[in-house]
């Protein structure tokens, strides 16, 4: 716990103004590695707008820049070796450029984030009650009864039973489910305007991974809460998501309202993670489509398209030109695309792609495994 | 569903592979034991996928690896081509070895990394001294280019200089190298992204074909093994709740467990998620001190008292039929009871 007990009264002046304007307006964010080999893009110009009460998911495969969009908006990211570009506005206020110690009036009472891993995002050698009244006392200023009582509606909303005993039990002494519902109250423990999710259930149980999702939707209508939920499955994000982008290769390549997008999806890419996605509505030994090859390398990305080396429908274009992020007939539809899928334009390119026989097609079409191995050998 | 029993078993001349009433504990302590594995009975045909679901620490790994005798189950029986594994010891055993292998979870440290992939996978060859050095050769330039993974260039690379999915196909091959009947696949597709599981699904049912594979595949996404697998069994803490078709175990699952286990995925379809919200409350309880009777009842929204006296044994949803449920009060029988000819007045009316 820090000694620091520095209440800001900055904050309360800036949401003197609530509801003008959107709560959290992403513009031209980029965040770039230094790495021994050059500058490593793992963010590349995303743009987005997030209302308040509303969810949006992000997408996307291991390496695809997520986790680091959310570290950097929330300003998480160390200070060396690390450029940040573009404009992180927050109810209105500028905050990509704040230093840490005034970020930490944003953390925890504005913004809060849930990580993957509950088994390593807890202190292993404080007590659970003592790392949630930490930000209270903290930030809230709240005296060490209060804290308490606070801390253990807390655990009881975020449905831990026997709750008063689980105060005084260290994290090791709780199941991996248990332990990120601990995470999750922590992180709402100041009435946060924005939850971000990473990858909240990856590391637990089917059974366990909708408790908690459950869990993270309930609280977000009770307290009127914003989330950005990422996850790599798209099954997660379905039902729960207003809006979801779809990331790859650190840019967004698709966004849209959840229904727009399962209904009319554009990007190749988007189509083919959901068509390589087993379902239960499909008979057994159905065949899957297969994305080939691999992500690229984030040092140096393909110089078109940065899907085009596994795309299905890639042409010489793609190769070459990196399309625009454009809007769809949709409103809010936004995609990436020289050849959409679902229009002419991309039909006759996999055709074209099929007869010549290049091998990301023949993966996607007939889920060739062969083939699929040809393409990640051939980046 | 703390089921045991044998019914679901098959008497065809057909099945490779037969487990009966294996028990896995390992001590814990303080005369304590885990009960990893109790009771459980398993047959799998030749060129047939069983598939084992389950949560985390239901056992179904441990079953995977009491079948390859490691370790050795605590009792029960392994029956390979009729010869009981449990009963070989030392020379015996070892002779058995490559006719089962195992692919992991884990494709990268499964791997040693500091040996040339070519060597990864001639090594099996090397240690059952099979054929010439030119003939393992050509072997394994075969099985590489079988799972996709052009020779030339891949064979003196090391493990780190291929991705998550590219090592997992590594691992098939060495698995593979030996021509063995049965894989038993532990997992083998949750440590990689969604793109990269449909290749390994994809390859994993062209080997079968190719190479007249049995598999066990063993994981705890339903979807996955719905997809791979011809018979389906359900485990929850060291028990087996149902055994079904995959077709009919998802459309009409009898058991609590299973049906609450497939309201329980999130499907990739805005208009289908909100489907059944009763999902499954708690946790796993301790393979210390597991609950009497069926091991379920704790968490069952159709449990009753007879639970906790009862253990539920392995019996046909329907006479005759291939689908079996270990429940006292599975979710189709009162749906699927066949009525006898002449109606029965309940009241004696």
């Amino acid at each position: 716990m820090s000694p620091l007990r520095r209440r800001k009264e900055v904050t309360r002046t800036i949401s003197a103004r609530p509801e003008a304007g959107h709560l959290l307006e992403i513009t031209d964010l980029s965040t770039s590695f230094k790495t021994p080999r050059g500058l490593a893009t793992a963010v590349n110009n995303v743009s987005f707008v997030l209302d308040r009460g509303k969810t949006l998911g992000i997408v996307g495969e291991s390496g695809s820049g997520k986790s680091v969009l959310s570290r950097s908006i929330m300003g998480l990211l160390p200070k060396q070796n690390v450029v940040r570009d573009g404009s992180v506005r927050f109810e209105g206020t500028e905050i990509s450029s704040l230093s840490n110690s005034a970020m930490r009036q944003y953390w925890g009472t504005e913004m809060a984030m849930v990580f993957q891993d509950p088994m390593t995002s807890l202190n292993p050698v404080l007590k659970v009650g003592r790392q949630i009244t930490e930000s209270l006392h903290y930030h809230l200023d709240m005296d060490k009864q209060q804290a308490h009582d606070t801390a253990l509606a807390l655990l009881k909303s975020v449905g831990i039973p026997e709750a008063e005993r689980r105060l005084s039990e260290y994290p090791h002494q709780l199941s991996g489910g248990m332990r990120q519902r601990v995470v999750i109250a922590i992180a709402l423990a100041c009435g946060p305007k924005v939850l971000f999710a990473d990858e909240p259930t990856t590391a637990l149980d089917v059974t366990v991974q909708a408790q908690i999702l459950n869990l993270l939707q309930q609280q977000q209508r009770e307290r009127d809460m914003a989330m950005i939920l990422v996850t790599h499955d798209l099954g997660v994000v379905a039902g729960r998501a207003d809006e979801i982008a779809v990331m790859y290769s650190g840019q967004i390549v698709e966004r849209a309202p959840t229904r727009t997008l399962f209904a009319q999806m554009r990007m190749p890419y988007t189509e083919g993670l959901l068509k390589s996605i087993p379902k239960l509505e499909q008979p057994s030994h159905s065949r899957l489509q297969i994305i080939g090859g691999r992500p690229p390398d984030l040092v140096a990305p393909p110089p078109g398209c940065k899907f085009a080396p596994r795309c299905p429908y890639a042409q010489e274009k793609c190769h070459s030109e990196e399309p625009p992020l454009v809007e769809a007939e949709t409103p809010g539809h936004y995609f990436k695309c020289w050849y959409p899928v679902g229009t002419d334009a991309g039909k006759e390119a996999l055709e074209r792609n099929l007869a010549a026989g290049l091998p990301q097609a023949i993966a996607a079409v007939a889920g060739d495994a062969i083939a699929a191995a040809k393409v990640e050998l051939a980046v | 569903m703390a089921g045991t029993g044998t019914a679901h078993l098959r008497s065809t001349d057909d099945v490779l592979l037969r487990v009966e009433n294996l028990v896995v504990e390992f001590p814990a302590g303080r005369r304590m034991k885990v009960h990893a594995v109790s009771g459980i009975s398993l047959d799998v045909r030749e060129g047939e996928t069983l598939g084992i679901v389950g949560e985390s620490g239901c056992g179904k790994s441990t079953t995977g690896r009491a079948i390859m005798q490691l370790p050795r189950p605590t009792s029960g029986s392994v029956l390979f081509e009729g010869q009981d594994l449990t009963k070989l010891s030392g020379e015996a055993l070892r002779k058995m070895r490559p006719q089962m292998q195992l692919i992991f979870q884990d494709p990268i440290s499964s791997l040693n990394p500091r040996r040339r992939v070519g060597d990864i996978v001639r090594e099996p060859l090397e240690v059952w001294k099979r054929g010439t050095d030119e003939s393992r050769e050509k072997t394994v330039n075969e099985v590489l280019e079988a799972v996709g993974l052009d020779n030339e260039a891949s064979r003196n690379k090391r493990p780190h200089q291929f991705s998550g999915g590219q090592c997992q196909r590594i691992c098939i091959a060495r698995a593979l190298v030996l021509e063995p009947k049965v894989i038993i696949c532990d997992e083998p597709v949750s440590a990689l992204d969604v793109s990269v599981q449909a290749q390994i699904l994809n390859l994993l049912e062209d080997m079968k074909q190719r190479y007249g594979l049995t598999l066990v595949f063993i994981a705890h996404d339903l979807a996955v093994v719905k997809n791979v697998s011809d018979r389906v069994a359900v485990m929850y803490l060291g028990k087996l709740c149902e055994v079904a078709s995959p077709d009919a175990l998802f459309t009409r699952p009898a058991h609590p467990y299973t049906a609450a286990l497939l309201s329980a995925i999130p499907v990739p379809d805005p208009s289908a998620t909100m489907r059944t919200p009763a999902s499954l409350q708690g946790e796993l309880p301790s393979p210390l001190a597991p609950p009497s009777g069926c091991r379920f009842r704790t968490r069952c929204p159709r449990a009753e008292d007879r639970c906790a006296r009862e253990e539920p044994q392995l019996r046909p949803v329907l006479a005759g039929s291939e689908h079996y449920v270990a429940c006292h009060f599975p979710l189709i029988e009162a749906a699927e009871v066949p009525t006898s000819t002449t109606p029965v007045s309940i009241n004696g009316s």
